[in-house]
């Protein structure tokens, strides 16, 4: 399976099996597309616009490409090796939110049922269930998640010395993140925070006007000015270590693309934005409807992306324009999915499993407990056969090894089956893994 | 090659026998938690 496309004046060719990118000239392009190399009928359509050599010679190479497993190449014959054990929580340490998004996926931090607080004993089971199910694979993920985890601060800063205190019994290493609506950040906990979690990912949407339409306080204002500050001074506090900034944007802001420069003047160079995950019926969900003009968005993100990125100054990262040809994961990686309910699980705080965050408040999808572990398999193996070789609609998809198969929670709220993915979002992740190419060729040609 | 550019050098279908260690990233854990994307992660190995 190939895919040709083009963005503005350059054309490229992927290769789905092997992973390889190929950038080539619009001859290649107009010959690739309709498979006219085929056919002497269809190539020699193209003699009015190029001359009859240069097609044939251009056909040689496609040739080459094909002889030596470059194009078209064959689906990749394999076993999935990678042994699902649990090296990922996400940890909600508080079912209680000191704001009110409207688009909260966690119904403004309850998850639908009793504000609750995560207690140091359910944290504890939580981590030695980690760590008693995570087999041989040393490298652990926390998530201090909420609800907002700041609220609960005192137990995430026992949680954090308990896992230490595990690390060297059991061979592990923890990689701890919070999320954070940046509310409480003081200096007390910027400087915890700096000194212990590897990466820290702080909610902002953007404009003040994004942000304020859907990042409420208690009292029904908008939160932008009370985080902005904070924020700034995390950040010249953070050093090299990870962060994002991360927003969300709806049906309300087409025009996210705004909402990402707005950071990125503020200062912020680590920077993720990212589509809502809501019930069809919301009126700021994302539809068919706004496909196109999203595309678009994309791509003027993009131009943006390399006009900055050609400047020292000015230089950011777009969570979604990494792309790594060369170092990226493997097969078994692309092809089994996120991991939600086999090797990521979210815990509540009166310490229920779930697949993941997504998922927290809809009862039917507990898993199990910290104490007894997953219980429930009848729900928990939906979640193993998900791969994008298990669904028809991944398997023709020449992205599949780019986006893993998409988010099980969007693929439920809109057609309630784990294997049929958000087709809107599927369009938006193949957009921006075309743009992420783009920018990744924009560079080859800039340093070559 | 005068019309074409590879861009990558490791083809995903290579040495397949020797990969697959799960020590990278959870998908979702990485900064976005809405939308899983596995192209943009790195591999630990190398």
């Amino acid at each position: 399976m190939i895919h040709v496309f083009n963005i503005k004046e350059l054309y490229f060719a992927v290769d789905t099996n092997s992973g390889l990118v190929h950038a080539v000239d619009k001859i290649i392009y107009d010959l690739l597309m309709n498979e006219r190399f085929k056919d002497e009928n269809k190539y020699s359509e193209l003699y009015d616009e190029y001359d009859e050599n240069s097609v044939k010679e251009a056909i040689s190479e496609i040739q080459y490409l094909i002889d030596n497993n470059m194009l078209y190449t064959e689906d990749i014959k394999y076993e999935n090796k990678i042994q699902p054990v649990i090296k990922a929580m996400c940890l909600n340490m508080t079912h209680d939110c000191n704001l009110r998004c409207e688009y909260c996926f966690a119904s403004q931090g309850t998850y639908n049922g009793e504000k609750a607080f995560l207690s140091f004993e359910t944290g504890k089971k939580a981590f030695d269930y980690l760590v008693k199910n995570s087999g041989n694979r040393r490298n652990l993920e926390v998530d201090f998640f909420g609800g907002e985890p700041l609220m609960n601060f005192e137990t995430i800063k026992k949680l954090v010395d308990y896992g230490r205190s595990l690390e060297k019994e059991y061979n592990k290493h923890f990689r701890f993140t919070v999320t954070t609506n940046g509310l409480l950040l003081d200096e007390e906990k910027m400087d915890y925070i700096n000194e212990n979690m590897d990466n820290v990912v702080l909610s902002i949407d953007g404009r003040k006007e994004t942000n304020d339409r859907m990042r409420k306080t208690i009292n029904g204002k908008g939160s932008y000015d009370l985080i902005i500050d904070n924020y700034k001074k995390f950040i010249n506090k953070r050093g090299n270590k990870d962060y994002f900034v991360r927003g969300t944007f709806t049906s309300n802001n087409l025009d996210f693309s705004e909402d990402v420069r707005h950071m990125r003047e503020l200062g912020f160079d680590k920077i993720s934005v990212e589509p809502v995950v809501a019930k069809m019926e919301e009126k700021y969900a994302l539809k068919e409807e706004h496909a196109d003009i999203l595309k678009k968005e994309y791509e003027k993100l993009a131009e943006y992306y390399i006009e900055s990125n050609n400047d020292k100054n000015k230089r950011f990262e777009f969570f979604h324009f990494n792309i790594e040809l060369d170092g990226g994961p493997c097969i078994y990686k692309r092809s089994a999915g996120c991991g939600a309910g086999t090797e990521y699980v979210a815990v509540t705080p009166s310490g229920e499993l779930y697949p993941c965050h997504q998922f927290v408040g809809n009862e039917e999808f507990i898993i199990g407990n910290v104490e007894e572990g997953i219980t429930n398999r009848t729900i928990a193996d939906k979640f193993k056969n998900v791969s994008v070789n298990d669904k028809p609609a991944c398997r023709d998809c020449w992205a599949k090894y780019f986006c893993s198969g998409g988010c099980h929670a969007n693929a439920y709220n809109f057609n309630k089956d784990l294997n049929i993915p958000y087709d809107v979002g599927c369009e938006l992740e193949r957009k921006r893994v075309e743009c992420s190419i783009y920018i990744k060729t924009v560079r080859f040609y800039v340093n070559n | 090659m005068k019309y074409i550019k590879t861009l990558n050098k490791n083809k995903l279908n290579d040495n397949i026998s020797i990969k697959g260690c799960g020590e990278c990233q959870t998908s979702c854990q990485s900064a976005c938690k809405t939308s899983c994307t596995v192209g943009n992660q790195k591999c630990e190995q190398k």
